[in-house]
């Protein structure tokens, strides 16, 4: 008898063992994202809202006082919501000029580069350089070039008679050059996920437009476009929550004058407020206030877009 | 892979506005560069230097030593220390994950994903002050490892993997392991990760230039430190460190290089990595 359990026994203890293991495995294996994600995503966004709700110094974190809606009341018509609507209003207009025009020309580039090209492997290495680029490199590169003395800009513009302009301390004119830089190194990468998108629309489209009479501009606008609108959203999507926090360009570019987001605040956005009030005047509630008001935002956009995309489907 | 639009030859037109935006786009670089190699006084002259000049190596020893307390040297190495363990463990934690999500049948499983592409669109970013927090309970506070911590492992890089394992790794093959009897590691380690391979060293790439350029939680979580990351590092050397532009340029020189050369060597398989990934996504 006991001869002939032993082997038995193990063969249970073996199915078991196997069958834990087909069972728990799989939870095994996603378990670390989600004890990342709750520890360092979930519960620092929920805890934002909570902090938003405190006063809260940089200096003595522990001791919090609960002061309700107050620091929300503060931004929108309190002492600080001058700067408040000020950001906001700068974050809405840097996002506009930095990525409507980066996103138009990176669909006119992507259409370039679907042309039978010799050289196309540089082409778009050259694209993707100044994503390779960190913000901060790429922010003081062009703090240079706007330099109101010695840029080279302002050097170029002399040549045909204009300015010097004082690129950094103008409204529109700092605005301009911030979203040069993001413009600068977004392009490329948008282009590239265009022209991958339209490397896959079905050439019989092309040839059926061709028969019907369209010519290329027109193919563009009646294939190309309708075929990568779902990329199109993608890209949307992408650049309005990148634009939305915009930090690192408006944060660097005041640059040697120490004022982050301009002397101004002329370039301010609603990140480098958030930082500012947080960070540097150790308002860590009132920054927790403005950090939900962005992602609130950025619900409302993602609401938006998702609108404009049932509709265009709809539409279809 | 269709033909479609490639059939037309590029005219020369074409070329000239693709020329001049490749140009656009390496110009800056180039800039940075000259800029590098010359000093205080002609780097903002005018008209401006359009080639290197003799002092490139001069500032760069100068920042390798001196920019941000220890050097850029010490903050790129800090630099490598970081993006190189977040990358690691962000490659091999989705490789785990996508594999479960795209092979493995389990409860919950459905409502786990539609949870993992939720998370795509959370900005961190939103996040900074809790987490500032945190960390400084963690006793992190001004520690390397407060910027690797939170970045363990992504959404994004969960969501690519299952999205290449869905496709590239047959299911018969992953059975046939099975009933050799090969428990669930084994099957991970060989049978997933030789197919997955190709995608782990796209991720890779994306996740290690991600997290070399993160800006606004190193700056919080390395305020005032001593021992730099190379973007913490350039932030104040750009805000009051050095007036003299050479040496901010050698600087951001410093900081862009490994980079720059990381895209020279692998760039086709980057460009492969961040298309698949937006058209699937």
């Amino acid at each position: 008898m006991a001869v002939s359990t032993g082997p038995q026994r193990r063969q249970t203890w073996r199915t078991r063992l196997y069958r834990w293991d087909s069972k728990g495995a799989p939870y095994a294996f996603v378990a670390p994202f989600f004890v990342v994600f709750a520890a360092f995503g979930l519960f620092p966004l929920l805890y934002t809202g909570w902090l938003s709700l405190h006063q809260v110094s940089l200096y003595n974190v522990s001791r919090s006082r609960w002061v309700g809606l107050q620091n929300y009341t503060d931004l929108l018509s309190g002492p600080p919501s001058r700067f408040f609507w000020n950001a906001l209003r700068n974050t809405v207009t840097l996002g506009a000029l930095s990525t409507v025009p980066q996103l138009l020309l990176a669909l006119g580039l992507a259409h370039l580069l679907n042309y039978r090209l010799r050289g196309r492997s540089f082409l778009r290495i050259a694209l993707l350089a100044p994503y390779a680029t960190s913000v901060a490199a790429a922010t003081l590169v062009f703090a240079l070039i706007f330099s109101p003395e010695g840029g080279m800009a302002n050097w170029l513009l002399g040549l045909v008679g204009v300015g010097p302009v004082h690129w950094e301390a103008g409204h529109w004119t700092s605005q301009f050059a911030i979203a040069l830089i993001v413009t600068w190194r977004w392009t490329g990468y948008n282009a590239l996920i265009y022209l991958a998108a339209m490397q896959a629309v079905p050439g019989d489209l092309y040839e059926a437009a061709a028969i019907d009479g369209a010519n290329r501009w027109r193919q563009f606008w009646h294939v190309t476009v309708p075929a990568l609108r779902p990329t199109i959203l993608f890209t949307v999507v992408i650049s309005t929550i990148g634009a939305t926090q915009l930090f690192g360009e408006p944060f660097l570019f005041g640059g040697q004058s120490g004022h982050q987001g301009g002397a101004a605040n002329q370039y301010e956005t609603l990140g480098v407020l958030m930082y500012d009030q947080g960070f540097r005047d150790s308002m860590l509630g009132r920054a927790s206030a403005i950090a939900w008001t962005m992602f609130a935002l950025l619900l409302l956009l993602g609401l938006v877009n998702a609108l404009i995309a049932r509709r265009l489907r709809r539409a279809q | 892979m269709s033909r479609a639009g490639r059939q037309h030859h590029a005219g020369p037109l074409t070329y000239l506005v693709l020329i001049m935006v490749a140009l656009a786009s390496l110009f800056p670089l180039y800039w940075t560069l000259v800029a590098a190699s010359t000093d205080a006084h002609r780097v903002v002259s005018s008209p401006p230097p359009l080639l290197p000049g003799g002092n490139l190596f001069h500032n760069l020893a100068y920042v390798w030593h001196n920019a941000g307390g220890r050097g850029m040297g010490v903050a790129l190495l800090n630099s490598t220390l970081v993006a190189g363990s977040v990358t690691l463990s962000t490659v091999a934690l989705s490789v785990l994950a996508g594999f479960a999500f795209a092979k493995l049948r389990f409860a919950g499983r459905g409502v786990l994903m539609a949870l993992v592409v939720a998370t795509l669109a959370v900005p961190a970013q939103l996040s900074v002050v809790p987490l500032f927090i945190l960390m400084k309970n963690l006793g992190l506070g001004n520690h390397l490892g407060a910027l690797i911590l939170p970045t363990l492992v992504t959404a994004f890089g969960v969501f690519f993997m299952r999205q290449y394992l869905v496709q590239a790794l047959p299911t018969e093959l992953l059975e046939a392991a099975r009933t050799d009897g090969a428990n669930s590691l084994r099957v991970v380690w060989h049978v997933v990760v030789p197919i997955a391979r190709p995608a782990m060293a796209v991720l890779g790439m994306l996740t290690f230039v991600q997290s070399w350029n993160d800006f606004l939680w190193p700056i919080i979580a390395m305020n005032g430190s001593t021992n730099p990351t190379v973007q913490v590092a350039l932030a104040g050397l750009g805000t009051g460190w050095s007036t003299d532009w050479s040496v901010i340029m050698a600087g951001a020189l410093i900081g862009t290089l490994p980079l720059l050369l990381v895209f020279a060597l692998f760039g086709r398989h980057i460009v492969g990595g961040i298309t698949q990934g937006a058209i699937k996504g």
